[in-house]
């Protein structure tokens, strides 16, 4: 069995954490001292059956305030899959916590209630996915229930959204007309929409294709640690340990050792007291290699025949996470992986309004912007660009003033000036 | 092109190896919180796949209520001496002799809470400036909405409005003097991935999860094992009962599930088909709506 990570975009208006709530309800989730719980909570809807979205709503404020805030980590599991959703809040001002959870997603929910269509909100959530390089779209046309399960209204939104889908290039788009509060094609069929032939969004998340695909190319490796023994029996030994970022490694792989350059070719692979052949992208695993070189935290093991981008003058997609505002004059600290560096933003090259998708000149970038800039590090960075392997072109900025985490970065091309 | 996924547990198995090995990479003075339940357990077991056969980078600790199960604290010496790692025992009653704490009264009294003391204590004596800890977000709703690197304060606060986006695999360990760090490197196993994992692995577990007879009491609809640590009085019946443990906490606030279940594949079939949280045998929780929230906020693991 595997594992799909998902998270859904949209607010409470939308429906999002009723629709959430559904999935759990209807799947058996929700056992029943959570239930018990439930029913004793003052919030019920207008026909007084239990109120589904207070099953995401954690923290003490998001209960008070009827929204959510931050991020929501939610766990089921059917006979063919396990999922973890990552409940995201879908207002503006809540931007950063919406691109935390997608960053881990390999599916987008883009809930749109069909009584308002395609809206800004819309533009913003297909945006942020789309600068994410989610791989596989869902749009879930809610609140069916409310337009008396009109295939016209369901046609004329999944007409307008294929138009925006092309604008910003996603991929895999899948349209499932959906009430939440119902339970319309959410976990059963619904007998609502027989004109609608499609499965449930369930069994959509149950089959959806979200395999890996193999490649040697891309093998990468940072080093986290360097296991060391130094006993007497384990004199010699010297593992670099760390995760399969993306690819694949082989016993006699060529591999080189990035900044430095250094190549030398694996003698063994190790997963405890596993001793694979060959191993891949999310595996945590130990390499030994044929040389004595030096390697140490925050080096990257790469195939030597397919190196990575080796720059320190980057182009990023910026999302700004922190309430100070980007500062020029200062120096910031980038982690990519196990690496870090510092780092200094030596232009702002344009910053995007997320509703209109405007590309405008800044001069100045604050929370929840989206924009590129050029970025200036003081180490050699060994990164992919995002749009071809994303788990080696992603990276964030912390400044060192509070060590908060102020910005995701992902890399869009090295700088050529 | 051909294509491969790997297993579920193989996935949450390499995502946790790689948070500890991250923290061993970011941190001056990392520790591992053993409680001696499930989830601790399989913690030692993920840093034993992340380490070996290197030695752990931190010592493990533990937080000693002195209302303990027996079997815990044999299993806890058992396992310390076949790892071969350093153990650190902070003691609640430490605590209360210092004056630091008061020892709670009345019939649910416990030193549940007193705990929370206990560990800022220790963190500060040995200037710890990560934790490991087997927490999980499927366990209560606050959890559910906190980061696998968790930054407390210097009064070990945790603060949910100004938690550090996470984002990737990227894990910002960055902390001033006097902060630290709750590591939770299980945070997105649910408890059957744990109790599937443990089978998996075959890993050895204190006695306690598996149905045994038990002199118990009854108590807010609770099985409590019936101790010198709990305040009885003449209402309370003992009963001898078949019953195993879901968590393994203080003796005074876990509560026994009624269980013929004494194989691992039949706890699994127990827990799959459970209509009951696993915390939802833990008093502890039932306080408020918030009771996770707000002890998280004073420090708490």
């Amino acid at each position: 069995m595997n594992l799909l990570k998902f998270f859904t975009a949209g607010s409470v208006d939308d429906g999002k954490s009723t629709l959430i709530g559904r999935l759990l309800y209807d799947t058996g989730s929700i056992l029943a001292d959570q239930l018990e719980a439930l029913q004793q909570s003052n919030r019920k809807n207008d026909d007084g059956t239990i109120d589904l979205a207070i099953l995401t709503d954690g923290l003490r404020a998001e209960r008070e305030q009827g929204i959510t805030i931050d991020v929501a980590y939610k766990y089921f599991q059917t006979e063919k899959r396990k999922f973890i959703i990552a409940d995201t809040p879908g207002h503006i001002q809540y931007t950063r916590n919406m691109v935390t959870g997608a960053s881990t997603a390999k599916l987008a929910i883009i809930l749109i209630d069909a009584r308002n269509g395609v809206v800004e909100q819309t533009i913003r959530h297909s945006y942020l996915v789309s600068l994410l390089g989610i791989e596989h779209v869902v749009v879930a046309i809610n609140k069916m229930d409310m337009v008396d399960y009109s295939e016209t209204v369901f046609n004329a939104i999944t007409d307008k959204y294929t138009l925006l889908a092309a604008e910003l290039d996603l991929k895999e788009v899948t349209f499932i007309p959906v009430s939440a509060l119902k339970g319309d094609n959410i976990v059963h069929e619904s007998q609502n929409m027989v004109w609608y032939d499609g499965r449930s969004l369930l069994h959509f998340l149950e089959t959806v294709d979200v395999d890996d695909k193999l490649s040697y190319n891309l093998a990468r490796m940072p080093v986290q640690w360097v296991v060391r023994p130094q006993t007497d029996e384990l004199h010699d030994y010297r593992g670099y340990a760390g995760r399969v970022l993306s690819g694949s490694f082989k016993v006699n792989d060529k591999v080189t050792v990035l900044p430095s350059g250094n190549s030398s070719v694996i003698d063994r692979i190790e997963i405890f007291d596993l001793r694979p052949e060959e191993v891949h992208a999310g595996q945590s695993v130990t390499l030994h290699l044929k040389d004595n070189i030096d390697i140490s935290r925050g080096d990257v093991l790469v195939n030597a025949d397919h190196l990575p981008q080796n720059a320190k003058l980057i182009e990023a997609d910026v999302c700004w996470m922190d309430s100070r505002p980007l500062d020029e004059s200062i120096t910031y600290l980038l982690q990519h992986n196990s690496k870090v560096t510092k780092a200094k933003i030596s232009e702002i090259i344009y910053k995007v309004d997320i509703n209109t998708l405007e590309k405008q000149n800044a001069t100045d970038f604050k929370l929840n912007d989206i924009g590129r800039i050029l970025i200036k590090t003081a180490d050699e960075l060994a990164f992919d660009l995002y749009t071809e392997n994303k788990a080696n072109g992603a990276a964030i900025l912390i400044d060192s003033r509070t060590n908060l985490t102020v910005a995701a970065l992902m890399f869009r091309a090295v700088a050529d000036y | 092109m051909s294509k491969y996924n790997l297993d579920y547990l193989d996935e949450l198995e390499a995502e946790a190896i790689h948070i500890l090995r991250e923290v061993a990479g970011q941190f001056e003075k990392p520790a591992l919180l053993f409680s001696g339940g499930k989830d601790s357990i399989t913690l030692v077991r993920l840093a034993e796949k992340a380490f070996r056969p290197g030695k752990f980078p931190f010592p493990l600790v533990h937080i000693d209520t002195g209302h303990n199960f027996e079997e815990t604290i044999n299993y806890r010496d058992k396992m310390v001496e076949r790892l071969g790692e350093k153990l650190i025992v902070g003691h609640v009653q430490e605590s209360i002799d210092q004056g630091k704490v008061v020892e709670q009264t009345g019939k649910n009294a416990s030193r549940n809470s007193l705990q929370t003391v206990t560990l800022l204590d220790t963190i500060a004596k040995h200037g710890f400036d990560a934790c490991i800890g087997g927490a999980r977000r499927d366990e209560e709703k606050a959890r559910a909405k906190e980061r696998i690197f968790s930054v407390r304060d210097e009064f070990g606060q945790w603060d949910p409005k100004r938690q550090r986006p996470e984002l990737w695999n990227i894990y910002n360990g960055k902390i001033h003097k006097g902060e630290n760090v709750r590591v939770f490197p299980i945070s997105n196993w649910t408890e059957l991935d744990v109790w599937n994992y443990i089978k998996r692995e075959n890993i050895d577990l204190p006695s306690i999860y598996f149905a045994h007879r038990r002199d118990v009491i009854t108590r807010n609809g609770q099985l409590m094992a019936a101790s010198p640590f709990l305040n009885m009085d003449a209402d309370d019946i003992v009963e001898n009962k078949m019953v195993r443990f879901r968590t393994v906490g203080d003796m005074s606030c876990t509560a026994a599930v009624e269980s013929e279940a004494d194989q691992i594949e039949d706890i699994i079939r127990e827990i799959s088909a459970s209509k009951i949280s696993e915390r939802g045998a833990r008093l502890d929780d039932k306080v408020s709506e918030a009771a996770m929230e707000d002890r998280k906020k004073g420090g708490y693991f």
